[in-house]
């Protein structure tokens, strides 16, 4: 057994390890630190495989992005600090059942499945040919992930923020009517007047 | 370490987050769920690009795309969720079960 093989093996057993770990500890912070570990082990065996610019790209990504996810499980906790225990699940059995499914369908792809084995040529500069490839034939595909990634920074602050320059989003807004021309479909309720019957539904 | 017993961490790591996304109750347990999927889905890319593919950069280019929806699942799913609870005090799933009428 090689040096690979046994870093391999390691870091999988952690992989799989902190990752079902996510899903049984008490804190939601310390399960956010566990997807971390489960990442930063399968990016170790990435950079066993060669593909050295994605697995210390997945470091940075997940470091930064597992401490913002860290904060955001402070201000949705369930417990304080994980003192209590937590086990906040509903149709458990099922999504066992469907978990164990997947991984024996998948394993059986892996198992039974023939692939071809071509592995990485001698002498190939992974990070020199993916950046060929991402600033030459398939740089479309980049630049367009780039914007797509531009729109969900702009969705996310429109999302996130309930004001505008000029108050509230929906402020003065009505809504189409059923029919044209029609009454609006939902008036807000401080312009509804008596005597004229909505049918409005409000659960609290 | 050969591609089928990578593959088979990765059908771990997938079958995991499966779990994970249909049991969690709270939304951000949820979000971790669906990482997890595309943690596994990124290491089968990169397994099938050194040890099936000869190389070809486009296996490199697949993982970076998968790393691009993981950022924007991510940032999407925080925004929707701070947006439903400051509309309906909400942070489980099971608390918006009705239609707004």
């Amino acid at each position: 057994m090689s040096a690979v093989d046994i870093t391999f093996f390691i870091n999988a057993a952690v992989a799989i390890f902190a990752g079902w770990r996510v899903f049984v500890t008490d804190s939601m912070v310390r399960a956010s630190f566990f997807l971390l570990i489960s990442f930063l082990a399968v990016g170790v065996i990435m950079l066993l495989l060669a593909a050295v610019y994605l697995g210390v790209a997945l470091f940075f990504m997940m470091a930064v992005e597992m401490m913002v996810m860290a904060l955001f499980m402070v201000m949705f906790m369930m417990n304080p600090a994980g003192l209590n225990p937590m086990k906040m699940v509903h149709q458990e059995k099922v999504a066992i059942g469907v978990g164990v499914v997947v991984f024996a369908a998948l394993s059986a792809v892996a198992v039974f499945g023939e692939f071809p084995s071509r592995p990485v040529p001698e002498g190939l500069q992974p990070v020199v040919s993916l950046g060929h490839e991402l600033l030459g034939k398939s740089m479309l595909v980049f630049e367009s992930a780039g914007v797509t990634l531009l729109a969900t920074m702009i969705a996310v602050v429109m999302l996130t923020s309930h004001r505008g320059r000029y108050g509230d989003a929906n402020h003065g807004s009505q809504p189409p009517g059923l029919e044209p021309g029609g009454d609006p479909a939902d008036k807000p309720e401080e312009t509804e007047e008596g005597g004229h019957h909505h049918h409005h539904h409000h659960h609290h | 370490m050969t591609l089928t017993t990578l593959l088979i961490v990765a059908a771990a790591l997938i079958g995991i987050g499966i779990y994970g996304t249909l049991s969690q109750q709270s939304f951000v347990m949820l979000m971790m769920g669906l990482e997890l999927i595309v943690n596994g889905a990124m290491l089968a890319a990169v397994s099938f690009w050194a040890l099936s593919a000869a190389g070809a950069p486009e296996g490199q280019l697949l993982t970076i795309v998968a790393m691009a929806v993981m950022a924007i699942e991510m940032a999407m799913g925080f925004a929707l969720v701070v947006a439903v609870f400051r509309a309906k005090q909400a942070d489980t799933t099971e608390a918006l079960d009705g239609l707004k009428h």
